[in-house]
C-alpha cells in the first residue's frame, strides 16, 4: 500500500496553471523536499493536500485512501498536519493554548463535560491534565519553556515559527507539511531547526514534506528532492541528481549549487 | 533535580490561596448583602445578576468566537416566555421549565448560527437584528403568549406540584438567592468551557479560521455551537428575568435591549469572563439607577434636565441614559479597547508594584 502520493495533480487560477500534472510518491518516515522559485506552485500543492484548495484533477492518496474533496478538518483527522509560509497562529492565545489546540482531534471534552469540570477527578480535568503533559514535552523539545504562557502576538518571528511547528507536532501527525520553516530565521536558529527536523523524523516516526529555500539545509536533510518551476515538474531524485540538473541550475540562476 | 509539574494547577478554579481567600470573602458579602440593603437594591441586584448571566454568554460568542449578535433580546425573550409557558401550560416544575426554555433558545441560536457560517461583520449583525425583531413580533402576534398585552408570571415554585411539594419564592429577597446560585453556576460553567477544548476552539476560530480548520476544528460545528451556547445563557437569563419583573410584554425585549447587551460586553471587556460581569454590572446600574435618578442629583441634575429639554427632547431626560451609555462606549473603544477588564488589570499591576 502506498504511504503517501499525489497523482496528476492540477489546479488553475483563472488562466494560470499554478500546478500542472504533478505526481510524486513519498516513502514512509522520509524527508521529501519540494524546491522551486517563488510562484512555482509549491504552497499550492500543500494547500491542495490539506484540503484548502480542491484540485481541478488528480488524486492525493494517504494510506491508500484518496483524500481529495475532504475538508481541512477531515484531512487533519487523517493525520496530516502543517505549518504555513506566513504563519497562521492564534495570536491572542498563549503558546500553551496554541499547542493544546493542536491536541484538538485527540481530545473529546464537549460543552457539558467542559462546563462541569468540577475538580481534579472530572473527566474534563483528567483529559486536560493528560494533554497538557504531552504538550509540555513538545515545549521542552522545542525549547519554548521561557515563553510558555506568553501571548503569541508578543513573540518574535522565529519563536512563532517554532510555536507553529510545535502545534503541528501536537497533532501527532503521520504526514507533516512544513512550508518554508526557516524563513526569517537567523543562522543559529536555522542550525537548531535543522537538528530538530532530523529529530522529529526519528522520534515522531513522521513523514515530512518540506518546502525550503535554504539550499544547504535542503541538500543536507532531504531523502529525496522534487524540483519544480511554473507549476511543472523539473526533476525528482536524491540531492546529487537534483543539484546538478541543468534546468534546476537555470531556475536558481546565480546560485552556486556546487556541482 | 527533576521536578514533576502538577498540570491541574493551570486549570483549577482557585489558582492560589489569595484567590481562594478573596473568593470566600466575595461569596460571604454576596450572601449577606440582601440582609442589609434596602429592598429596592435587592431588586436591582437581581437584574444585575440576570444581565451578568446574559453578558457572560454573549461574550463567549462576541468576545471569544469573534461573531456578532444584535438579536440576543430574542433569545432572552424565548427564555422568559418559554419558562412561563412551560409552567402554566404543562405544569412543569420551574427548574425543568427554565432548562427546556434555555434549550429551545439554544436551538434557535443554532439556527441563527447557520447563516453566520457564510456571513461576517455587518451582514451578520443585520441578520441577527432581524432575528431579534422577528421573535418580538411573532410573540406579540400569538394570543396564547399574551399577545401585545403581555403575560403575568405564575408563582415561582421551586417544588414539584405533581408530588405535592411546594416551595414558593415570593419576595425579591428570596429570588435573590436563587438567582445568585444560578449566576455562580453559569459563570463558573462559562469559565470552565473557555478553559477546555470547546472554548479554545472558539478562540481559534476568532484568531484564524484557516488554522483552526487545519488542526481539525470543524467550523460548521463550532460556529453554530458558539451561537447555541450563547443563546442558552440568554435563555437561562430570560427565564429568571421574567420572575424578577413579574410581568412582561414583547416590547420588554426590544432592539435597544440587544444593543445594550452588546454594550455591556464591549464596555466590560471582550473575551473575558470578568469583562462580562463588570460590563453588565456597570451598565445595569447606570441604566436602572444612576441615570434614571440623575434629575435628583443637586445642581447637576437640574443642568442636565435643562440641557436635555433645550436640545434633545421635550419630556426631559428620556434620552439622557442612551446618550451617556453611548459616550461611555465611545470612550472605552478609543481609550481602553480591553474595556473595564483592561483597567482592572492595569490597576492590579499598579498595586502589585506599589510603591515602586
Ligand atoms: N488563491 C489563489 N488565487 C489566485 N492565484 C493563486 C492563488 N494561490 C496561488 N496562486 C498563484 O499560483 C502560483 C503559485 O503560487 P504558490 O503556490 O504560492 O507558489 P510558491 O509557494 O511556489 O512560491 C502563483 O502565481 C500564485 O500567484
Ligand atoms: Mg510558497
Amino acid at each position: 500500500m502506498d504511504h503517501f502520493k499525489v497523482e496528476n495533480l492540477s489546479i488553475s487560477f483563472g488562466g494560470l496553471k499554478a500546478v500542472n500534472n504533478i505526481s510524486f510518491s513519498v516513502e514512509k518516515n522520509s524527508i521529501f523536499s519540494i524546491i522551486g522559485p517563488n510562484g512555482s506552485g509549491k504552497t499550492t500543492i500543500f494547500n491542495m493536500i490539506s484540503g484548502i484548495y480542491k484540485p481541478d484533477s488528480g488524486r492525493i492518496i494517504c494510506d491508500g485512501e484518496n483524500i481529495v474533496g475532504s475538508s481541512p478538518d477531515h484531512v487533519a483527522r487523517k493525520g496530516v498536519a502543517r505549518t504555513f509560509q506566513n504563519i497562521e497562529l492564534f495570536s491572542n492565545a498563549t503558546v500553551m493554548d496554541n499547542l493544546l489546540l493542536g491536541r484538538h482531534i485527540h481530545m473529546k471534552t464537549g460543552v457539558f463535560a467542559g462546563a462541569f469540570m468540577w475538580g481534579r477527578g472530572s473527566a474534563a480535568a483528567k483529559e486536560e491534565i493528560a494533554n497538557r503533559e504531552i504538550v509540555e514535552n513538545i515545549i521542552d523539545f522545542l525549547d519554548l519553556q521561557s515563553v510558555r504562557n506568553h501571548y503569541v502576538a508578543s513573540l518574535p518571528y522565529g519563536k512563532r515559527k517554532l510555536v507553529e511547528l510545535g502545534r503541528a507536532l501536537a497533532l501527532e501527525p503521520k504526514i507533516l507539511l512544513l512550508d518554508e520553516p526557516s524563513a526569517g530565521m537567523n543562522t543559529e536558529e536555522k542550525g537548531d531547526l535543522n537538528i530538530w527536523i532530523k529529530d522529529i523524523q526519528a522520534d515522531y516516526q513522521v513523514t515530512i514534506l518540506l518546502i525550503e529555500h535554504d539550499m544547504n539545509m535542503i541538500m543536507g536533510i532531504s531523502d529525496r528532492i522534487f524540483a519544480m518551476n511554473q507549476g511543472e515538474k523539473i526533476v525528482e531524485g536524491v540531492a546529487a541528481e537534483v543539484q546538478c540538473h541543468p534546468e534546476v541550475i537555470k531556475a536558481y540562476l546565480g546560485e552556486d549549487l556546487s556541482c | 533535580m527533576d521536578m514533576k509539574r502538577d498540570y491541574y494547577e493551570d486549570i483549577q478554579l482557585f489558582q492560589s490561596g489569595v484567590v481562594l481567600f478573596w473568593t470566600v470573602v466575595l461569596l460571604l458579602v454576596l450572601f449577606t448583602l440582601p440582609l442589609v440593603v434596602p429592598n429596592y437594591y435587592v431588586y436591582l441586584f437581581n437584574i444585575i445578576m440576570v444581565h451578568i448571566i446574559l453578558a457572560v454568554g454573549l461574550n463567549i460568542l462576541v468576545g471569544s468566537t469573534g461573531q456578532i449578535s444584535l438579536g440576543h433580546a430574542g433569545f432572552f425573550a424565548i427564555g422568559a416566555y418559554g419558562t412561563v409557558l412551560m409552567m402554566t401550560l404543562f405544569q412543569l416544575p420551574f427548574i425543568l421549565a427554565i432548562l427546556i426554555a434555555a434549550f429551545i433558545a439554544a436551538f434557535f441560536g443554532f439556527i441563527l448560527g447557520l447563516p453566520a457560517l457564510r456571513l461576517e461583520g455587518p451582514y451578520l449583525a443585520i441578520v441577527s437584528l432581524g432575528f431579534g425583531l422577528t421573535i418580538m413580533h411573532v410573540i406579540g402576534g400569538v394570543d396564547a403568549f399574551g399577545g401585545r398585552m403581555g403575560i403575568k408570571v405564575p408563582p415561582l415554585d421551586l417544588g414539584i406540584k405533581q408530588l405535592g411539594i411546594s416551595w414558593i419564592l415570593t419576595t425579591d429577597f428570596h429570588k435573590y438567592y436563587l438567582i445568585l446560585i444560578m449566576t455562580i453556576i453559569m459563570v463558573v460553567g462559562a469559565r470552565n468551557i473557555l478553559k477546555t477544548r470547546v472554548g479554545r476552539s472558539f478562540v481559534a476560530i476568532r484568531d484564524s479560521d484557516i488554522a483552526a480548520e487545519v488542526i481539525g476544528v470543524n467550523l460548521t460545528i463550532y460556529k453554530t455551537l458558539a451561537f447555541a451556547v450563547s443563546a442558552f445563557y440568554a435563555g437561562i437569563a430570560g427565564g429568571l428575568f421574567g420572575f424578577v419583573l413579574g410581568f412582561f410584554d414583547p416590547f420588554t425585549f426590544n432592539m435597544i435591549l440587544s444593543i445594550i447587551f452588546l454594550v455591556m460586553v464591549v464596555v466590560g471587556g471582550l473575551g473575558t469572563i470578568l469583562g462580562g460581569i463588570m460590563g453588565a454590572t456597570l451598565i445595569t446600574y447606570l441604566q436602572y439607577d444612576l441615570l434614571k435618578n440623575i434629575a435628583e442629583v443637586p445642581y447637576f441634575g437640574a443642568l442636565m434636565v435643562a440641557v436635555s429639554k433645550q436640545w434633545f427632547t421635550l419630556v426631559g431626560l428620556e434620552n439622557f441614559s442612551s446618550m451617556a451609555i453611548g459616550l461611555i462606549m465611545i470612550g472605552i473603544i478609543i481609550f481602553e479597547p480591553l474595556g473595564m477588564f483592561g483597567l482592572w488589570i492595569r490597576m492590579k499591576k499598579y498595586w502589585m508594584t506599589w510603591p515602586f
